[in-house]
């Protein structure tokens, strides 16, 4: 069975390596960087190998460039999911292809979703092809209040997908923390607090460990959350549960503090933005799902953002790990807001920036990710049009600089009955 | 409807079943003589429904929403055009060449469409409400794979706030709340009008007819091969489902003797599905399966109406064109089960193209809010596949289509004369990610404007809450 695996692995790897890396000039487009800026007609966007190296008017084109004509086109950098559980789950009900979560683990903390990622999940092909290039993988929440570590990764053809491993810790705080913990809040908060001063025991000796409470590996997992050296995404949606967080600070100064969902957010944003504790917040959450999302409302995120708050958008519990390919919708939801009175949205270039630029910089990737500055990586997406709107397709997808297969299963299912009839041959010979 | 067939047949002991008029019939027949059941049937009597109807349309102003762009929900579009209504029905709908009528109340439409209003013909709201808690769980009577019985309408809470979100951001003005897919037979369905009450019955759809929830594949399976009981296979889901349409026929046969059997509400339901009053609603994925239930149909001479999140209908779509079964399908979900996991977004369009129904449903209280993007969406996916259906053919996914199958199309669904005046007002056109209702009309009575807090509903449980009355 292992060698099988083995021998399938690398089939794969061969067959789907990409082309190496060039000289690309996207030109006559579009072009929109992801910085919040307008886009720029008629823009050139420069990659070198995995770079983006230039994007905008009046840039030069190198000589051996290969130029790709995107007139009429839109060119924006790749879309980063600003929360997902993409590569974690191939079918959601078939257990055995299922790694949201490890719910018969005697680990919590130290669980980490890179060994869980799998860069051939078909969501990845799919989310690809759909202008997803990047994406904020979490583990949910098994056992205990923390999850474990998630990690940043591209969705490219080949078989590394991780960016960034280890780019933060989960944490449960919200009503499935009360759960979680034995049943109320106060419960996690002990638990919380108790788990982190563990983990500082853990610190002083290592060898002598010995808790009730924790595994050494756990507790190891937990010091740079301590010290603040890997961010804490805590999930929380209401108002109170986010101030109660906001106020761990005080007995763990550094926590380098991520707030995920965050429904009620717009009811304390002045209290997040003083804080200044980044959010990456569901967009069209406007449902009392539970009592702790009773003031949801789609005009969460534009509150929070004119009151200073730094958000991104992500889908948290919402078709995570199959439907990143929303993102561009929902961020286009949020414009269509700034025309309903008493309504706060999102201009177009700020929404796309919480899709792009946004989730990056709350993750400290921005100098390297979300953008179409010098710099980043050459994460590019060629759409035929604008890529928030419902009839927009993408035309062509980079990762790394270099020019993704858009091909997965539901288009060749679309291709073998693009007419339904067998002809000669069974269907099962149409490939 | 006339009440006064009911009490004749009440006083005689006889089955009442529920609002549809043909089962009035069925009693008439039984009280009279089986022999002449279809003679006497012909008559359309009438009797009482249980659980009637008290739905009546608010006040409405007679109104003229001009110049504005009109998709009719029938596959036309008038550009510059212009809707009419007045005591609570279309009056008429006219292009530019069309002489309006001299109306006081005129609504600006320049750059806005007009559409009918948004039908969902699958929703849970009401029956799995907001808040999601345990108390709440009223969807799924999952104690036995054979629950016919039970009628959504007894589970549905009028206050489920996703009843506001879906008028207000949304535009749907009917839907229908099906019971879940744990059972086999789920129970029956309730159609109702998106007008906030107080009691379910002020929300039915008054004249629409009854649905039944069928479920096959892998959720009636799982729940009861769980329990260590039949069904815990694909085969055994058709054994059990060919039994129960076997009793039920039998039971059929006998309501017309002279000494029917003992009411028996589960058979009544199946009966009305076999006497065609009943319309079926099959939950059902693989293509495999879709025809297994075609046959079974046709073993026991009822019709499927519609197979909900079909989402493999695109590799029969040929034989779903030929037996005139509609497909309500999500534009794109995928791969949260396995017999989902061959969907793909061109479902739709590769329907359509080979001459089959297609419906949009949402299946879920987030996207009730937006069905016209999920069509717009498939629509766009189909393109890009090279199938050409035009804007207004989608919109008909999610209005004349679904009326159709939930047997509505004669009163909504439609821009047509004499219909109701369930009306949206998009602030653009609704198939772009940027548009939202800014009026929606239900029977001419304007129940959502984004202009004015005050014609946006907040359900009882909402009031006193934070966030009471905000924009959703």
């Amino acid at each position: 069975m292992k060698r099988l695996a083995l021998a399938f692995f690398s089939t794969v790897a061969f067959a789907a390596a990409p082309v190496a890396a060039e000289t690309i000039a996207i030109t006559g487009g579009k072009v929109v960087i992801g910085d919040g800026s307008a886009p720029i007609d008629g823009g050139t966007v420069i990659i070198r190998n995995d770079r983006v190296v230039a994007a905008g008017r009046n840039v030069t084109i190198p000589a051996d460039a290969r130029r790709v004509d995107a007139s009429g086109k839109w060119v924006t950098p790749g879309i980063f999911a600003g929360f997902s559980r993409i590569g974690l789950v191939e079918v959601g009900a078939v257990g055995q292809t299922n790694d949201r979560n490890a719910s018969g683990s005697d680990f919590s903390a130290s669980l980490d979703v890179q060994y869980s990622i799998n860069p051939f999940a078909s969501p990845m092909a799919v989310n690809r092809a759909a202008g997803i290039t990047r994406a904020v993988v979490s583990p949910t929440a098994g056992e205990s209040i923390f999850g474990g570590f998630g990690a940043i990764v591209d969705l490219g053809q080949d078989e590394r997908a991780i960016t960034k491993a280890q780019a933060f810790q989960f944490v449960e705080l919200g009503e499935t923390g009360h759960a979680k913990a034995g049943g109320s809040r106060a419960a996690a908060h002990i638990l919380f607090r108790s788990l982190l001063n563990e983990a500082r025991t853990y610190a002083r000796s290592p060898s002598a460990f010995d808790s009730d409470l924790l595994k050494a590996s756990d507790a190891k997992a937990l010091l740079p959350v301590i010290n603040g050296s890997v961010r804490l995404l805590a999930h929380v949606e209401s108002a109170n549960d986010i101030l109660k967080v906001l106020d761990l600070r005080k007995d763990f100064p550094a926590l380098k503090l991520v707030l995920v969902g965050v429904n009620e957010g717009w009811r304390v944003a002045n209290h997040i933005a003083a804080a200044r504790v980044p959010v990456i917040a569901s967009a069209l959450s406007d449902l009392p799902y539970g009592f702790e999302n009773l003031a949801a409302t789609q005009s969460n995120i534009g509150r929070m953002k004119a009151a200073g708050v730094n958000v991104a958008i992500g889908m948290i519990n919402d078709r995570d790990a199959h439907q990143p390919r929303y993102t561009m919708q929902y961020a286009g939801n949020l414009v269509a807001l700034t025309k309903i009175p008493r309504a706060s949205g999102l201009s177009w270039d700020a929404a796309f920036a919480a899709i792009s630029s946004k989730p990056a910089e709350i993750m400290g990737m921005g100098a390297q990710l979300g953008s179409l500055k010098a710099g980043r990586k050459g994460d590019v997406v060629i759409w035929t049009g604008d890529p928030l709107e419902l009839s927009t397709q993408v035309e062509s997808v980079y990762i790394d600089g270099v020019e993704q297969s858009l091909s997965n299963r539901q288009q060749k299912l679309r291709e073998r009955y693009r007419n339904p009839t067998p002809g000669n041959l069974p269907k099962a010979y149409d490939r | 409807m006339k009440f006064g067939a009911l009490l004749a047949v009440l006083a005689a002991g006889t089955l009442v079943t529920g609002c549809a008029a043909t089962a009035a019939d069925r009693n008439t027949a039984s009280a009279s003589n089986s022999s002449s059941a279809k003679k006497v049937s012909a008559k359309k009597v009438k009797a009482k429904a249980a659980f009637p109807s008290t739905y009546k349309a608010y006040p409405s102003t007679e109104t003229l929403i001009i110049p504005v762009t009109v998709y009719d929900g029938e596959g036309a579009r008038i550009d510059n055009g212009w809707v009419h209504m007045a005591d609570g029905k279309i009056k008429a709908v006219g292009g530019p060449t069309s002489p309006p009528p001299d109306v006081a109340n005129q609504v600006d439409g320049a750059g806005k469409y007009v559409t009918p209003g948004i039908i969902d013909i699958h929703s849970h709201l009401g029956d799995y409400p907001t808040p999601s808690v345990a108390a709440h769980n009223d969807g799924n009577e999952a104690t036995s794979p054979v629950t016919p019985q039970v009628w959504a309408e007894h589970s549905v809470w009028p206050q489920d706030p996703g009843f506001s979100r879906a008028m207000a951001n949304g535009g749907i003005t009917s839907l229908q709340i099906l019971p879940g897919s744990a059972n086999l037979f789920g129970g029956r369905s309730v159609t109702l009008k998106n007008v906030p009450a107080r009691t379910v019955q002020a929300m039915k759809f008054p004249g629409a007819p009854y649905g039944m929830k069928m479920a096959c594949g892998e959720n009636p399976k799982r729940v009861y091969g769980g329990r260590n009981r039949l069904p815990s296979t694909r085969m055994g889901n058709l054994a059990l489902n060919r039994q129960t349409w076997i009793d039920a026929q039998e039971y059929r046969d006998k309501i017309n003797d002279a000494k029917p059997p003992k009411r028996d509400l589960g058979k009544e339901t199946l009966a009305g599905v076999l006497d065609g009053d009943i319309l079926v609603h099959n939950h059902c994925y693989r293509a495999d399966e879709l025809n297994q239930i075609i046959d079974m149909s046709k073993e026991f001479g009822y019709k499927v109406t519609a197979f909900h999140h079909a989402v493999e209908s695109y590799k029969i779509a040929d034989i779903l064109a030929e037996e005139g079964i509609c497909s309500a399908i999500w534009a794109d979900w995928w791969g949260f089960k396995m017999e989902a996991y061959d969907a793909i977004p061109e479902n739709a369009a590769l329907l359509q193209q080979a001459g089959a129904c297609v419906i949009i449903h949402s299946d879920d209280e987030n996207q009730i809010q937006r069905l016209n993007q999920e069509a717009a969406k498939a629509l766009s996916d189909g393109r890009a596949m090279g199938i050409e259906i035009s804007d207004a053919e989608a919109i008909r996914w999610i209005t004349y289509n679904p009326a159709k199958a939930m047997g509505i199309e004669d009163m909504t669904g439609s821009l047509k004369a004499g219909k109701m005046a369930d009306i949206v007002l998009w602030n653009g056109n609704p198939l772009s990610v940027y548009s939202r209702p800014e009026k929606v009309w239900i029977d001419g009575s304007l129940l959502y404007d984004n202009a004015d807090p005050a014609r946006s509903p907040v359900s009882d449980f909402e009031l006193g809450q934070p966030g009471e009355g905000d924009v959703k």
